[in-house]
């Protein structure tokens, strides 16, 4: 075990942790936009700064490891400024659509603009992904993208890369032009991408929203909400559902512990619990390339065999 | 085939024979050649036309049969790239400078076969009045000590054979023959040798932290992705001299464990990596690379990976990943390279340059380097002098040399008897050093005192017709461009700056812009993920020191004083006017009006501001304002 000294306060963690895990275990939060306890630290949205051993060059709180003896001082107020800074460089790239915005009440970037007091573009110079907030690919039934909102942390491409036979995203394009792309830049439809959420699970801010969520118009504070777990296979992916008034959404939930999440699963837990049941669609390969296609629920959750079968079996008995 | 000791002297003693003429420092063995012709084949003199002048002079001399007379030879940088293409003719190190592909013909049939030199083809400043001076005692040559380029200019870099000549690979020898790899270590520690790429990290104890570095394989990687504007160092090393790279690099194999290297090159440098396939596969011939070096359990591969030519891919952990076949971006470090470097293993990454030193410091020892240079920056620093000065070209000086020398001794001083106004060093990561610095040591850790920095070995003259607050947009742009797009602040902030910048220069600016310039500047270079951003404000900062009344001009007046951005700038006709009508004539878009003999007049809504008027007047009655 290691001892260091965290905001005056004497912590201990373990060998090789980062300095963001041993506060965060010891109920220091650090703000940070592309950290996930599950994923490889990016260090990419640089908010996790903090000051270590009194040191002028602030090191990143995810990808520092703790050292014996070390004193890190996590809201000095240099650090804070520079967190405003970068907060504020991220607002001056991102559409001010918070009222209409799904991920309102849940968005990372919404609740340090809060806790920093950084408000919207005060910069007038160009903006990455268009000038409004504005679905631009909708050609998903389960995803919708905003590239407007996106903050390019990273997370969407690391989780979906975590499982090989997936990899769809990625990066494109390099410096202020920098883009999240699905294989070459195709749309979710057209790219080999399964549906499986991850990354809608993962995004901090509004740049990845599930559709069938949005499209009920239930964010999530003016819901009851239920954790519960798929039954489809033994991993057991988690799911939330969101209820208001008679109407239940579902939508999946981070995909930690290795859990793959999966649309067979998420189909699975709608067709449980969704108050209504709306048209499954299933991606198939036709001459004109990748195209969702209408199906059934029997089908949507591979039941045809089993039904007939069942059905037989319990005519035959005469039930 | 496997190399002995005998067998490299061998070579050498039958190679010297034939390079009697190539100003050896020591033994001259009896000469078979008359004359010895070099001829620069670098990408700067190839483009233009060294490769045809050489193969004329070699249709000559085969014409009439003096095969056994002249040699002719294609060679390495000399450095004076500005007089290029440049042909020495041993013996005598006649310097003949701007050859057409004619003009060889001259040289060959007055100085080769009469013996007397053209004189009007001789580079004007080794023409005495007794003679003519060698290349190597020219104005330009003054203060300069090779060591990094020490066999460029002497020996052909396509023949393993003259590198041997010059002592090549004897430094491998005595590493793996008489030295332990501690002791190889030692000698690079002690020389105080820093890094030549541009953070000047100590290469001693770089190479132990990775030689300590527990694993089974190991790797070494040279990184010759040289980006910055305006260098090109590393390129001249690696077209000059491949084996001297080679050969060091098997020696740090052969000092941390390491049996696996590779050169990770721009594509943009084709003829570097020609040079350099050609040389790996003769050393490989030889039994220099590969296995059981001179007969030792000492194995070394070598292996070259291109780079697609994005600046960021200089960085080393973006470099490895783009080896790796990732994205090139950078991460965040621990684990630093020296732990967990390529495909996760122990690496040890030097730059080219720092790696042409390693022979020279292993065959001479570190006192005799040491002797060379300051106290903390031992050595001599290859730098690419361009801009606004007579002499462009590679100068490779002892550490400690002035920038004063540099610029007004070594390059001649400022064309054209304009006023010098800075010197950046450092490419975009670098600075501006105004006229006050001038008489301050090139070393590493007194260039980033005045606000700069060594970097790879940029140095751009500017002159009173630049402007700093453009300097500062044209380092901004190419640093926004070339931005990975991975970490905030670099992303976002090298964007902003640009914009705020392009404001200033387009009569935007307003009092807010300093301050935001400022504050993004702070912000980037505390909170970036790898050097690149973090330095990426050093032009605007620099330039805010030394030249923040220009940045006030534009901004308060909308006014350019050097009079280069155009939206800030218009063109006036003085009464100097002659009326010759030159400047109505050349204008693109008419509109200058005036009558014959009589002031003409320029209107200013409908000029763009070309300046062709300006460079075309005959009595420079045209000023900008």
């Amino acid at each position: 075990m290691i001892k260091l000294t965290i905001n005056g306060q004497t912590v201990t963690a373990e060998d090789g942790m980062s300095i963001l895990d041993a506060a965060l275990a010891h109920g220091i939060e650090i703000p940070a936009l592309c950290h996930d306890p599950d994923l490889k630290p990016e260090s990419s949205c640089r908010l996790c700064l903090v000051e270590v051993d009194g040191r002028p060059w602030p090191r990143v709180a995810c990808g520092t490891p703790v050292k014996d003896g070390m004193v890190v001082e996590t809201n000095t107020p240099e650090i804070r400024a520079t967190r405003r800074e970068i907060l504020q460089l991220l607002l001056d790239n991102h559409p001010n659509d918070c009222l209409t915005c799904q991920k309102a009440g849940e968005c990372l970037l919404q609740k340090y603009a809060y806790e920093y007091g950084v408000t919207f573009r005060t910069h007038n110079g160009a903006r990455r992904g268009g000038e409004k907030a504005r679905f631009t690919d909708t050609s998903s039934p389960y995803i919708l993208r905003d590239e407007s909102k996106c903050i390019l942390c990273g997370k969407c491409v690391s989780t979906c890369a975590e499982l090989n036979e997936r990899s769809v995203l990625s990066f494109a394009g390099r410096g202020f032009e920098t883009k999240v792309a699905a294989d070459r830049d195709e749309t979710l439809e057209a790219s080999t991408c399964v549906s499986c959420s991850r990354c809608v699970a993962v995004c901090p801010v509004g740049a990845l929203i599930d559709r069938r969520v949005r499209e009920k118009k239930i964010r999530p504070w003016e819901a009851d909400r239920q954790t519960i777990q798929c039954k489809a296979c033994e991993y057991g992916c988690e799911y939330e559902v969101l209820k208001k008034g008679d109407e239940r959404v579902i939508r999946p939930l981070s995909p930690s512990g290795g859990r793959p999440l999966c649309l067979k699963g998420r189909l699975f837990v709608e067709a449980e619990v969704s108050s209504d049941l709306r048209t499954p669609y299933k991606k198939e390969e036709t001459e004109k390339g990748r195209k969702f296609v209408r199906t059934t629920w029997i089908e949507a959750l591979e039941l045809d065999g089993i039904l007939d079968r069942i059905t037989c079996n319990e005519t035959d008995s005469g039930k | 085939m496997s190399m002995t000791i005998e067998k490299l002297k061998e070579i050498r003693e039958e190679t010297l024979k034939r390079m009697n003429l190539r100003g050896l420092p020591s033994d001259k063995p009896n000469a078979p050649y008359r004359w010895s012709v070099a001829i620069c084949m670098e990408t700067s003199c190839m483009s233009s036309k060294s490769r045809e002048i050489k193969q004329r002079l070699l249709e000559l001399i085969e014409r009439d049969g003096k095969t056994d007379e002249i040699e002719v030879v294609g060679t390495g940088c000399f450095g004076l790239c500005e007089a290029g293409p440049i042909v020495i003719v041993r013996p005598g190190d006649t310097f003949y400078y701007h050859l057409d592909v004619e003009d060889i013909d001259r040289i060959y049939e007055s100085h080769l076969l009469d013996g007397e030199p053209v004189k009007d083809l001789i580079y004007p400043e080794s023409i005495t009045e007794d003679g003519y001076l060698s290349y190597f005692d020219i104005p330009f040559m003054a203060h300069q000590e090779r060591i990094a380029l020490r066999s460029s200019g002497h020996i052909d870099p396509e023949d393993i054979r003259e590198y041997i000549a010059f002592g090549g690979y004897e430094a491998l020898y005595k590493a793996l023959i008489e030295m332990t790899p501690d002791e190889v270590i030692d000698v690079i520690t002690e020389s105080g040798l820093r890094g030549r790429g541009g953070g000047g990290f100590l290469a001693g104890r770089k190479w132990r932290a990775t030689q300590v570095s527990p694993g089974d394989e190991k790797f070494i990687i040279c990184n010759a992705d040289e980006g910055d504007p305006g260098a090109f160092m590393d390129r001249s090393i690696l077209e000059g001299d491949p084996h001297s790279v080679i050969e060091a690099m098997a020696i740090a194999g052969y000092a941390i464990g390491s049996d696996q290297g590779y050169v990770y090159v721009r594509a943009e440098y084709p003829i570097a990596v020609e040079r350099l396939e050609n040389a790996i596969g003769q050393a490989n011939d030889l039994g220099l690379l590969g296995e059981n070096i001179f007969g030792t359990d000492f194995s070394f591969d070598l292996e070259i990976r291109l780079g697609a030519g994005a600046f960021v891919c200089g960085e080393t952990t973006a470099l490895t990943a783009s080896i790796e076949g990732r994205r090139g971006t950078p991460r965040s470090r621990p684990p630093y390279s020296a732990d967990k470097g390529l495909w996760g293993k122990p690496t040890m990454i030097n730059n080219v340059e720092t790696f042409a030193n390693i022979p020279y410091i292993l065959l001479n020892g570190p006192e005799a380097f040491k002797k060379i240079g300051t106290e903390k920056s031992p050595g001599t620093k290859v730098f690419a002098l361009s801009g606004k000065i007579k002499n462009v070209g590679l100068v490779e000086i002892p550490m400690g040399t002035t920038l004063r020398q540099v610029v007004e001794e070594i390059g001649g001083g400022i064309p054209n008897g304009k006023a010098f106004k800075a010197v950046q060093t450092g490419g975009p990561s670098g600075g501006c050093i105004g006229p006050e610095h001038l008489d301050t040591p090139i070393d590493f850790d007194s260039l980033t005192e005045i606000g700069s920095m060594m970097g790879s070995g940029g140095m751009i003259i500017m002159d009173e017709d630049n402007c700093a607050v453009d300097v500062a947009r044209f380092y901004m742009d190419f640093i926004a461009d070339e931005s990975c797009g991975k970490c905030t602040p670099c992303r976002e902030g090298t964007k902003r700056m640009l914009e705020i910048l392009i404001d200033i220069t387009e009569g935007r600016g307003d009092e807010t812009s300093i301050p935001r310039l400022e504050r993004l500047a702070r912000t980037t270079e505390l909170a970036s993920l790898c050097a690149l951003g973090q330095t990426s404000a050093n032009p605007i900062l620099s330039t805010l020191k030394t030249f923040r009344d220009e940045y006030e001009a534009h901004i308060k007046e909308k006014r350019c004083p050097a009079g280069v951005c155009k939206a800030l700038t218009n063109y006036f006709i003085t009464d100097k006017c002659i009326g010759c009508g030159l400047c109505a004539r050349n204008c693109p878009v008419s509109c200058i009006k005036g009558e014959r003999k009589e002031l003409h007049v320029i209107d200013t809504d409908q000029c763009i501001k070309c300046g062709l008027c300006y460079n075309k007047c005959p009595v420079k009655a045209i000023v900008k304002k």
